[in-house]
């Protein structure tokens, strides 16, 4: 068939200039700092604070998802109900909303005069510029990680072995955690590492409504437009290499995962 | 005596169950996906139609979305023509490598906008790569429109060729063989065979890539420099106006984005339904 040097050659023209050679440029970047200098550069307190509030409000965030998202995942698949059709659309609204209207809109959800706010402010909870705030915008922005990740794995569940499970006495209960998790659980895990990796680069969604306080609720990409615009190119590298490393990582270990969920079937 | 409720079956879930569970869903889904939705509109509406309508009309606000349509215009049909391309080397040749392809093919979803963004100033912004010699020739990339153009690029790269790939390589090579055997040329049995055969999911993958191209913000912040009427996008102009307290305006543009997201989950999901046979595996529910 004809037509394959071309259209290989186009791919991989335009794959090396729009992405390979760029992130080449990253990664080559912050070794003019030598070793020591890189690593002096991603131990500053300011950036250790980043990374520490970078993943764990991203740890956090995932988790949350991972339940919730099980719990809509399963109304949506097993559950009749009117508007589904309306409610499984929206699920994919983080996927299509630009990330700076979310980021704008959660904030002024949670501002203390806000719809929740101002509830939670009466309760004695802050939300908006503070950590909970980040938490708040990377679980809007993962949800649909988990729900999408789940939702065909579940629809073609087979009914069977709940249903022996229940004629040999099982509770539902038992039958869920037995039977149902078991074979859920990879994928659950794959949609919720997926949800984790996008929250630790995010941006537009988080820095709204995190009010950015160095050392207290500045996320890491954040940094890495600070030093940009401080001109320290090489500082800025350094951070965006170890994010793009975290980015590798995941990328690997969840193609990994996904051969590991395609090898049990 | 009749049972209070009706004999349910032994996979069906206690009715006191589903009324929780689906209580939980509900207001899950109220708080964190439907009250942002709604803010964004209510803050626009704030101070009435009139105020939302002259902060789209206002100068910065028409520059902005010429802009982003601008931008859009030359990302979106190059990410396209590169879909088409790699999916046709991927789906209807061996070769080796081509795993590692597609995983490369990927890199840009899994990477944060931010780095997107710094990767191009790091190439081309004044202490990169070749900032001296594009300032001795007073060639602007960063700060300006070609910059823009490329970490949309890069942000919207993998949509349409991964909304291909699979549907190409479920589809095999058999047509496109008999259609070369018959003496069809490569381009026509391009056009005739294989393009009517993927054109629902090459629409879904386009629909995709647009709706990020005109709503991308980290990548696109990092690279822009934020000179008012000249390099702001719509998102940008979003937090400009955020930024100078300038809440109606800002919700206004903002929501003119809402609504792009609207209709893009709209036909998304009005293809997903109606063409599910035609579209990438992954999306039939």
């Amino acid at each position: 068939m004809p037509g394959f040097g071309f259209s290989l050659g186009f791919t991989l023209f335009y794959l090396s200039a729009i992405v390979l050679v760029p992130l080449a440029a990253l990664i080559i970047r912050p070794w003019e700092l030598g070793w020591s200098g890189f690593w002096a550069e991603i131990t500053q307190p300011r950036v250790l604070a980043a990374l520490k509030l970078s993943f764990g409000a991203s740890a956090i965030a995932a988790a949350v998802n991972s339940i919730f998202g099980l719990v809509v995942v399963w109304v949506l698949v097993r559950y009749r109900f009117p508007g589904k059709r309306i409610v499984d659309a929206l699920v994919d609204l983080p996927f299509a909303l630009p990330t700076a209207v979310a980021g704008i809109a959660l904030s002024a959800l949670y501002a203390p005069n806000g719809w929740l706010g101002a509830p939670l402010e009466q309760a004695g909870v802050k939300v908006a510029y503070t950590p909970y705030g980040v938490m708040v915008a990377l679980i809007f922005i993962g949800l649909p990680f988990v729900v999408r990740t789940l939702q065909p794995v579940l629809s073609d569940l087979s009914r069977d072995a709940e249903e022996a499970a229940a004629t040999l006495g099982a509770t539902r209960m038992q039958t869920f955690r037995r039977v149902i998790l078991p074979s859920l659980a990879p994928t659950l895990l794959t949609g919720t590492a997926m949800a984790f990796a996008r929250a630790v680069g995010e941006y537009g969604s988080v820095i709204f409504i995190a009010g950015n306080l160095p050392m207290v609720s500045e996320i890491t990409p954040l940094l890495i437009i600070i030093k940009l615009q401080e001109y320290d190119y090489a500082g800025a590298a350094a951070i965006g290499v170890v994010m793009l490393g975290v980015s590798f990582f995941f990328l690997f270990a969840l193609n990994g995962l996904q051969a590991w969920i395609g090898s049990r079937r | 005596m009749k049972p209070l409720i009706r004999p349910r079956s032994a996979t069906d879930d206690h009715p006191l169950t589903k009324i929780v569970l689906s209580a939980v869903a509900v207001v899950f889904i109220a708080l964190f996906l439907v009250m942002p939705l709604a803010t964004v509109f209510s803050e626009a509406l704030a101070k009435g139609w009139e105020a939302a309508r002259d902060a789209l009309i206002a100068p910065d606000a028409l520059d902005a979305i010429r802009l982003t349509l601008i931008v859009a215009a030359i990302a979106v049909p190059l990410n396209m023509v590169f879909g088409l391309a790699a999916s046709w080397c991927v789906a209807k040749f061996d070769f080796k490598g081509k795993n590692l392809l597609v995983t490369l093919i990927d890199i840009p979803f899994s990477v944060s906008p931010v780095v997107s963004g710094l990767v191009y100033v790091l190439i081309f912004g004044l202490q990169g790569w070749l900032g001296q010699d594009l300032r001795d020739h007073g060639i602007k990339i960063i700060f300006a429109l070609p910059g823009i153009v490329l970490a949309t690029m890069f942000v919207t790269f993998p949509f349409v060729a991964r909304e291909l790939i699979p549907l190409m390589t479920d589809q095999g090579r058999d047509e496109e063989e008999a259609a070369v055997s018959l003496g069809a040329s490569g381009w026509s049995t391009f056009r005739r065979v294989t393009l009517p055969n993927v054109k629902w999911a090459l629409l879904y993958g386009v629909l995709l890539c647009n709706a990020r191209a005109m709503g991308e913000f980290g990548a696109v912040s990092v690279v822009s420099g934020h000179i008012r009427g000249l390099t702001d996008t719509m998102p940008l102009h979003v937090e400009v106006l955020y930024n100078d307290y300038q809440y109606v305006g800002a919700f206004a543009v903002a929501s003119l984005l809402a609504m792009l997201a609207l209709v893009t989950l709209g036909l998304k999901s009005l293809l997903e339904w109606r063409f599910a046979g035609e579209i990438a595996a992954t999306h039939k529910h």
